[in-house]
């Protein structure tokens, strides 16, 4: 099979599919707003003078609610397929995603003991609550992706198959951890630490956003300068070294990338599981797995996705909403069985 | 150039590589030979920078190998793996334009070396498939083809370091392949290859090593080192020994 699309197509359709996902995020919700409206009042809110008759709604909607959330959902989309494609290079493995491995627990993990021991002090002050709610996150998903590393090696190798098992085991193990604060945890903490085990871009507010996007946009601009050196990586630790690549640094910076945007990525939105690990897929199956184009078509297809995976999480149910992670595990586990039986084929 | 000196790797309190002493010329094929588990790989671990010796040392030119890194060494030492395990769909060209990152030469340049290369490994028929379509000796032909790229066109001070290039290939591409190691040893650069096919070593090697039990049984010509009774010694094999018909090679026959 030789590559399907062209990069320049790709990367339109992406465009243009993104585009179309921000409208429809901005949209579409509990009060619909025409399309037309939602434009107009769009360009608005960037600046474009347009006559304000009839806008004040929808600008408020808009401003306060929507553009949070879809900010929030490219953001979190972007970022989680970025890591599933750091992952996937680091062990060589199409089948490796971030939740799988252990990080979004850790992150989960972290995000909890933030948390409850925030709220066993008081309560995190509003002031620098969302960024030690991050950094927590962030140990946590680094703690964990390390470990699992380092159960994975053996005499300089990374074995797969121990670095999954591994991965499971920690995830288990930072599971029950997440249930027994969950457990002790008095009804408001509860409801917070519901919302991160499943995951949600409900409540983005600008203050939970400034973070994330701040690592989606150094995550996003760092790896593709990565992108040469993570295609000879896929050739195996050592020809990579023989090729003049720094692999150890590589590894390093591969490792330090993913658990810096899981992080962050768990502590503004709780546990997404599936993003990292359908979206570069998808667009493997489409461009080739050559980084170059991989990694900037993984951020759009994985924002997309999750803005339109967030559109169901918002419609399903309506008024009621649900969370997001159940709408990505719904589409991504099956996905998961379908790759494992076609690559047994 | 690349030359070791009494060279010694443990494994534990094992010693699997001792008292070697080598320099691979320019323009040289060295051909590594021994039976399994006599210490070839760990030999050429060790020249390639991958095994830390516990004693003796490996230099590139002037500098210790261990001090050489990055594009710089890549530029001047390629090795190809017994095995290579890649478990994602690049197309053939683009595994072996991956020979190119250790450069800047540019794309056009480097679209000529990679056809040159897949040409030299008779592999540029399969340009534009699919890494994972091909066969097992396809994708070997690949990634010398890769190897090759590495160094393309090969010239003195180059070394080239090659697993068992032909593990996997039919008769028609074990001669081949040899034959462009040959090629590109010509024009200067200097190869070990690791080998089992003692008449393949005859035929395109200039000097070769005999290990037995991670020691140098016999390091001379093929005239030399492939005789019956050092045969019959390291690999318990009854061998008649002829000088080949038409090109005069020792030829080795099993009696």
């Amino acid at each position: 099979m030789t590559t399907l699309v062209k990069p320049r197509t790709l990367f339109i359709g992406l465009s243009l599919l993104c585009l179309l996902a921000i409208w429809l995020s901005l949209a579409l919700g509990p009060v619909s707003l025409p399309l037309l409206d939602t434009l107009r009042a769009a360009l608005r809110l960037i600046g474009v003078p347009i006559a304000p008759d009839g806008l004040e709604q929808a600008e408020l909607i808009l401003g306060q609610i929507r553009l949070p959330r879809t900010l929030l959902g490219l953001a979190v989309g972007g970022v989680l397929a970025l890591s599933g494609v750091a992952m996937q290079g680091l062990f060589r493995n199409p089948l490796a995603d971030p939740g799988l491995v252990g990080v979004s627990s850790g992150a989960a993990l972290g995000a909890a003991i933030a948390i409850v021991g925030g709220s066993a002090f008081g309560g995190l002050p509003e002031s620098f609550g969302p960024y030690l709610l991050s950094l927590c996150a962030f140990l946590g998903g680094l703690g964990v992706t390390a470990l699992v590393y380092r159960l994975g090696r053996r005499n300089g190798q990374t074995n797969v198959a121990t670095m999954l098992l591994a991965g499971i085991a920690l995830t288990a193990l930072a599971g029950s951890a997440v249930g027994l604060f969950t457990y002790l945890a008095d009804d408001a903490t509860l409801r917070t630490l519901t919302f991160w085990n499943l995951g949600s871009l409900n409540g983005a507010s600008y203050s939970r956003l400034w973070p994330l996007l701040l690592v989606t946009a150094g995550v996003a601009l760092w790896l593709p300068r990565r992108a040469k050196a993570l295609n000879a990586l896929l050739l195996g630790e050592s020809e990579a070294g023989h090729l003049g690549i720094d692999v150890e640094g590589l590894k390093r910076e591969l490792v330090f990338c993913t658990a810096l945007g899981v992080g962050a990525a768990v502590a503004a939105a709780g546990m997404i599981g599936f993003v990292g690990l359908v979206v570069p897929h998808l667009v493997r199956l489409l461009a080739g797995p050559d980084h170059r184009v991989l990694l900037p078509a993984s951020v759009l297809a994985g924002a997309s996705l999750l803005l339109f995976a967030d559109l169901v999480a918002r419609l399903a149910l309506a008024p009621a909403e649900l969370p997001i992670g159940i709408v990505t595990a719904f589409i991504g586990a099956p996905f998961f069985l379908i790759l494992l039986l076609r690559r047994r084929a | 150039m690349l030359r070791t000196e009494n060279l010694k790797i443990r494994r534990g309190s094992k010693t699997v590589l001792t008292d070697i002493t080598l320099e691979l010329k320019p323009g040289e094929v060295l051909g590594v030979l021994g039976p399994n588990g006599a210490g070839k790989s760990t030999l050429l671990g060790a020249l390639c920078g991958e095994l830390r010796p516990d004693e003796g040392r490996v230099w590139l030119d002037e500098r210790e190998l261990s001090h050489c890194t990055g594009a710089q060494r890549a530029q001047r030492l390629a090795v190809l793996p017994q095995v290579s395990t890649l478990d994602f769909g690049f197309r053939v060209e683009e595994v072996v334009g991956m020979g190119r990152l250790p450069y800047q030469s540019g794309r056009v340049r480097d679209d000529e070396i990679v056809a040159a290369a897949l040409g030299a490994a008779d592999a540029g028929h399969l340009s534009g498939r699919s890494y994972l379509a091909l066969s097992g000796g396809e994708r070997q032909r690949v990634h010398l083809a890769r190897v090759l790229a590495q160094l393309w066109p090969g010239e003195a001070g180059q070394t080239l370091l090659l697993d068992e290039p032909t593990s996997m290939l039919d008769p028609l591409h074990q001669h081949t392949t040899l034959q462009a190691v040959r090629e590109f040893a010509d024009r200067g650069a200097a190869v070990l290859v690791i080998l089992h096919d003692l008449n393949l070593a005859a035929r395109y090697c200039d000097r070769l090593l005999l290990l037995e039990g991670g020691r140098p049984v016999a390091l001379d010509t093929p005239e030399q080192v492939l005789r019956p009774e050092s045969l019959k010694a390291v690999f318990g094999l009854e061998v008649l020994v002829q000088p080949h018909p038409e090109r005069g090679h020792p030829l080795i026959i099993a009696r």
